[in-house]
């Protein structure tokens, strides 16, 4: 692999130093900027962020739609269209800038560094048989023929699927729910230490949900992965992250451990979106409310805090003063003037109730 | 048209209604033999996951499926049973009666006829509303569904909407011709989760309103939960389970319910809480088993489950049924026999 110097990236604009970021950590995203051009106008996709995700660790990126956390995930894996795409900012994989190096050092490092995609029929050649779709990486990557042959077989193996249930079949021979084991063992096939999981679930049915769901936790757990775990789903979210961080129109409005996060969100973004989950329990009535809110468009973002047009705290400052990340008494980091501090709304303070129905 | 009972308080009955599919590789039956009840004002939720047959039970409902479908039962709308009607006659009666909000309303909406149009299309079909009738009511409709601006949004295209927004127009569609029942197939599942919440929130105000009776068909047990009077679960093109939502959620008796909803993630459980894995596959329509089409995933299954359908079995409340020789609480096999043939004398 190339030796680059790490960490000599122009930072554009103030670096930031807030105390969420780890020096340690495994991937370090500094201040990291995404504009796309369309015809003459640019539009900012990610609007300087920056978060890290240490070795064996899950972070959640939420957020809706259009917030940019997809263009998050594949900016670190240097999958932005060239042609009408612009990133400044630094991305450190163990202290190597992934901005940097040109394209045949990151091939190396992507042996290291894999991806899930939401929709894995659509990310599979329909053509190609399942089998070389899965050791395609390792061939790319010039690994010999038999030991892809071992390392296929090894990775099917990780997710409960084996040669024979995949010799001579195509992609479109499998359900949803297999075909996103093929995309995670395609992506284990090669080794890596981090994954970006791109709304890996989203497009499953339940009962095959919690599968994958589980599968990713197990293998997480016993090869240490470390996973960026991209989804709107906020109680998919919650299931698997260690760690969150809330986008909205490009920022990270809200960053820390899930725990924390769940438990008291402080912005109140993070708040409408999790009060907006559907529970599946029946003893709480939803009262519907009148209010209705939409983000703006995204080529104009609104001065100051840009959660502002929809927050029922909003002042006079929140149009002039954009909020940064700061530490919350309850622990996590909010970008807010009024952040929240008490407790998550439905949230039980006990440890949650067992719900066993019929056995009593 | 024969009406067959007084319209009291029923609005919707279904009975023992099927659907099948022939092709050459064989018969695919869809619906086996569906019982359905809503009375008006009410909210029901259909809940099942891809391919339990629960779009395909409210096409056969208004009879939208597909020609190759072959649907047979009972259908009584407000007294009136629909089963006799001739097609044409049928979309006349229900065109006008019913609203559908589907799941994506980019291929519901034209995309080159201004939306303004489109709202009052039905209306002007059913009614013959005048142009500038027809325009009156749809900017109503546009303001009450929260459409900014309707007298700008009229003329506009779909193209110029939001996901959410396009949805609005929909149920603006959908609601020009003052619907007894509104069907909305899973017309939030594409949607972030607070324009969800939104428009759940929009159909529930109007429902109210308008005292409309409302069926929510998705996937998501938690849009069900506190929304709706009544839930019924649909599994391999049955219903499985059916009763107030609060005693289903609460005391789910179906096998299948019960795994379902250990099968959500919650925002109320900690990190890594291991989710309950429902094994195996959906059933396959052209290989259908005798008996119960969640016996080969169930984890209690006995040998009788896989060979006949279990009989309708009650809850604590009468109104909650079942069909499950095994059901939740009842671990030891001789009670549930016991109580197998107790409700087959019923």
């Amino acid at each position: 692999m190339d030796s680059q110097p790490a960490g000599s990236a122009p930072l554009t604009g103030q670096a930031p130093t807030e105390g969420y970021l780890r020096d340690e950590s495994l991937l370090k995203v500094r201040d990291l900027h995404v504009t796309f051009r369309r015809g003459h106008r640019t539009m900012e996709a990610v609007a300087g962020i920056s978060f890290d995700v240490a070795r064996g660790e899950t972070l959640g990126l939420v957020g809706e739609s259009g917030c940019g956390k997809t263009t998050t995930g594949r900016a670190i894996l240097r999958l932005l269209p060239k042609e009408n795409s612009g990133m400044t900012g630094s991305i450190l994989f163990e202290g190597t800038d992934l901005g940097l190096i040109p394209n045949s050092a990151m091939r190396q490092v992507r042996r290291r560094l894999q991806m899930i995609f939401q929709d894995p029929l659509s990310s599979f050649n329909p053509r190609r048989k399942v089998w070389d779709i899965v050791g395609e990486g390792l061939v790319i990557q010039g690994v010999k023929k038999k030991e892809i042959a071992e390392r296929v077989d090894a990775a099917l193996n990780d997710v409960g699927m084996s040669r024979t249930m995949v010799e001579g079949r195509r992609p479109h021979q499998f359900s949803g729910g297999q075909c996103q084991r093929l995309a995670i063992a395609r992506a284990l096939a090669l080794g890596p230490d981090l994954i970006v999981c791109d709304e890996p679930v989203a497009s499953l049915d339940v009962s095959v949900q919690a599968q994958v769901i589980n599968l990713l936790q197990e293998i997480r757990e016993r090869k240490n992965l470390a996973l960026i775990f991209i989804s709107h789903d906020l109680a998919v979210v919650r299931n698997v992250s260690d760690r969150v961080a809330v986008m909205y129109m490009g920022k990270i409005v809200e960053v820390g451990e899930a725990d924390k996060v769940y438990a008291r969100p402080a912005h109140p973004y993070s708040r409408t979106l999790l009060e907006a989950v559907p529970m599946p329990d029946a003893s709480i009535k939803i009262k519907p409310t009148g209010v209705a809110s939409e983000m703006p468009s995204p080529s104009s973002p609104p001065s100051g805090c840009r959660f502002r047009t929809r927050c029922p705290r909003a002042q006079q400052i929140c149009t002039d003063v954009e909020p940064q990340l700061r530490q919350m008494p309850q622990g996590q980091f909010a970008a807010c003037h009024f952040p929240h501090s008490e407790p998550a709304p439905g949230v039980r303070s006990s440890p949650s109730v067992e719900r066993s129905g019929a056995s009593f | 048209m024969t009406v067959v009972s007084e319209t009291s308080g029923r609005l919707l009955e279904v009975e023992n209604l099927s659907c099948e599919f022939r092709s050459e590789a064989g018969i695919a039956r869809v619906l086996h033999g569906v019982n359905l009840t809503l009375d008006k004002g009410m909210t029901l939720g259909v809940v099942g996951e891809s391919g339990s047959g629960k779009s395909m039970l409210m096409k056969s409902i208004l009879g939208i499926a597909p020609r190759t479908a072959k649907v047979s039962g009972r259908v009584v709308f407000d007294g009136v049973d629909l089963s006799t009607m001739q097609a044409g006659e049928r979309r006349k009666f229900l065109g006008r009666r019913i609203g559908i909000v589907f799941q994506n309303p980019m291929t519901s909406l034209n995309p080159v006829v201004r939306v303004g149009r489109q709202i009052e299309e039905a209306g002007r079909f059913h009614f013959g509303w005048s142009k500038a009738e027809g325009r009156r009511i749809a900017i109503d409709l546009m303001a009450d569904v929260g459409l900014p601006d309707p007298e700008e949004c009229y003329t506009q295209y779909p193209h110029q909407f939001s996901g959410g927004m396009k949805q609005r127009i929909m149920i603006a569609t959908a609601l020009a011709c003052k619907p007894d029942l509104l069907i909305a197939d899973e017309a939030t599942t594409a949607l972030d989760v607070t324009v969800q919440k939104n428009i759940l929130d929009l159909l529930a105000n109007i429902q109210q309103e308008r005292r409309m009776s409302m069926i929510l068909v998705t996937h998501n047990l938690g849009i069900v939960a506190g929304r709706t009077d009544d839930t019924a679960v649909m599994y391999g093109g049955r219903i499985v389970e059916r009763g107030p939502t609060e005693a289903l959620f609460t005391d789910p008796r179906h096998r299948y319910t019960e795994a379902l909803i250990g099968a959500i993630p919650r925002t109320d459980q900690p990190a890594h809480t291991e989710l309950r894995v429902i094994p195996g596959r959906p059933p396959e329509l052209l290989r259908p088993i005798p008996g119960c089409p969640f016996a080969p995933r169930c984890s209690v299954a006995e040998a009788r489950c896989s060979e006949s359908t279990p009989p309708v079995a009650y809850g604590a409340d009468e109104r909650h049924t079942f069909v499950c020789y095994v059901p939740v609480g009842t671990p030891n096999a001789a009670a549930a026999a016991a109580a197998g043939a107790s409700t087959e004398v019923n």
